[in-house]
């Protein structure tokens, strides 16, 4: 057999804070009744968006958007991750990011935030995926 | 059929009619699935995955260190990586993502943002190659990722009773070791019910941070 590995620990503090501010009060976060929508802008103005944000047009594409705008707005005419949207326009993701920034800001998308792993347990959430990995 | 939007357009690949997602879908969750190349993650997003799987790209531009040259311009290299993913509707409210990612270091500038809210991972080995999984499964635990462990199953590589595995890659008792044939969805599937199992044992212990 291979030679052996050797278990290694956590290190400290490495949990970057979550992508919601109050992400981490909401025990039973996994109703999905209850998640929030990232609307406001961070540091840098750049949205915080995750691979698996999802991203929602709320309108068409107005005459004077861009080409990437309107390819944008005509993609999440139903939800679509960042991670689909960056893929099928063929741009990187931080590239995709600042797009979708610039379209938050412009109120023609709306993104619905990723659900983080919770500081606490959150068992609905397991559950519920659960069930749908059962019916696949 | 939908053929409007692309009137006087050009056509942009997008999401077959049967690919896209309800305007009920609210949140994602996602999954990550690591092993070294020809391992078998593409395959295992592949054969679970309700779209057919996609790739995204990231660049990562350093500049160049200790080099100085004299026009002001910095020397930069830019590495690019791609992830193959793939996706599953839970509810009509919530999606599953299957990102399948590189353990090599290169890609590691990626893994802040890639398991930053991830449920967990499934680190995919193979036997003939057990040491490539070894830094990626170190990485893993410390971030403080939970993982289990898939064998897939290659007809040629040998095989090890799980407790002897689990004793070449130390991994602790309760972390399941399971053998997968990523080509197979029934498998491929019951590989991430082990994952959910785990998780869920260990929301249940209070474990899970």
């Amino acid at each position: 057999m291979t030679p052996r590995r050797k278990r290694r620990l956590p290190q400290e503090a490495p949990s970057p804070p979550p992508l919601a501010p109050d992400a981490g009060e909401e025990a039973e976060a996994g109703s999905p009744e209850r998640l929030y929508a990232v609307t406001g802008l961070h540091d840098g103005g750049r949205a915080q968006l995750d691979l698996v944000t999802l991203i929602v047009a709320r309108s068409a594409p107005p005459p004077s958007g861009t080409p990437e705008q309107a390819a944008v707005l005509r993609l999440c005419s139903a939800p679509l991750s960042v991670a689909e949207l960056s893929a099928y326009l063929d741009l990187p993701f931080s590239a995709m990011t600042a797009l979708i920034t610039e379209l938050i800001g412009a109120d023609l998308v709306q993104a619905r935030a990723p659900i983080v792993r919770q500081a606490l347990p959150d068992r609905t959430l397991l559950e519920a995926v659960m069930h749908g990995l059962q019916r696949l | 059929m939908d053929f409007n939007a692309s009137d006087a357009v050009p056509a942009i690949p997008g999401p077959r009619t049967e690919e896209r997602l309800p305007q009920t879908a609210q949140a994602a969750v996602k999954i990550v699935i690591v092993g070294g190349f020809g391992v078998g993650k593409t395959t295992m997003v592949g054969s679970v995955s309700e779209i057919r799987p996609l790739t995204t790209e990231e660049t990562m531009t350093q500049a160049g260190i200790g080099i100085d040259d004299n026009y002001g311009s910095e020397t930069k290299t830019a590495t690019t990586v791609a992830m193959d993913f793939g996706r599953i509707s839970i509810t009509e409210k919530l999606v599953l993502y299957l990102f399948g990612t590189p353990g090599q270091e290169r890609f590691w500038f990626l893994w802040n943002r890639l398991f930053e809210g991830a449920l967990g991972a499934v680190v995919l080995v193979d036997t003939r190659r057990l040491d490539v999984s070894f830094d990626v499964m170190g990485r893993l635990e410390e971030r403080g990722v939970p993982f289990i462990v898939a064998v897939n199953s290659f007809p040629d590589a040998p095989r090890h009773p799980v407790e002897e595995l689990r004793g070449a890659l130390d991994l602790a008792p309760e972390i399941p070791i399971v053998e997968c044939d990523v080509r197979r969805r029934a498998s491929s599937r019951d590989t991430l019910l082990t994952l959910m199992h785990f998780l869920h044992s260990l929301a249940r212990s209070g474990a899970l941070t």
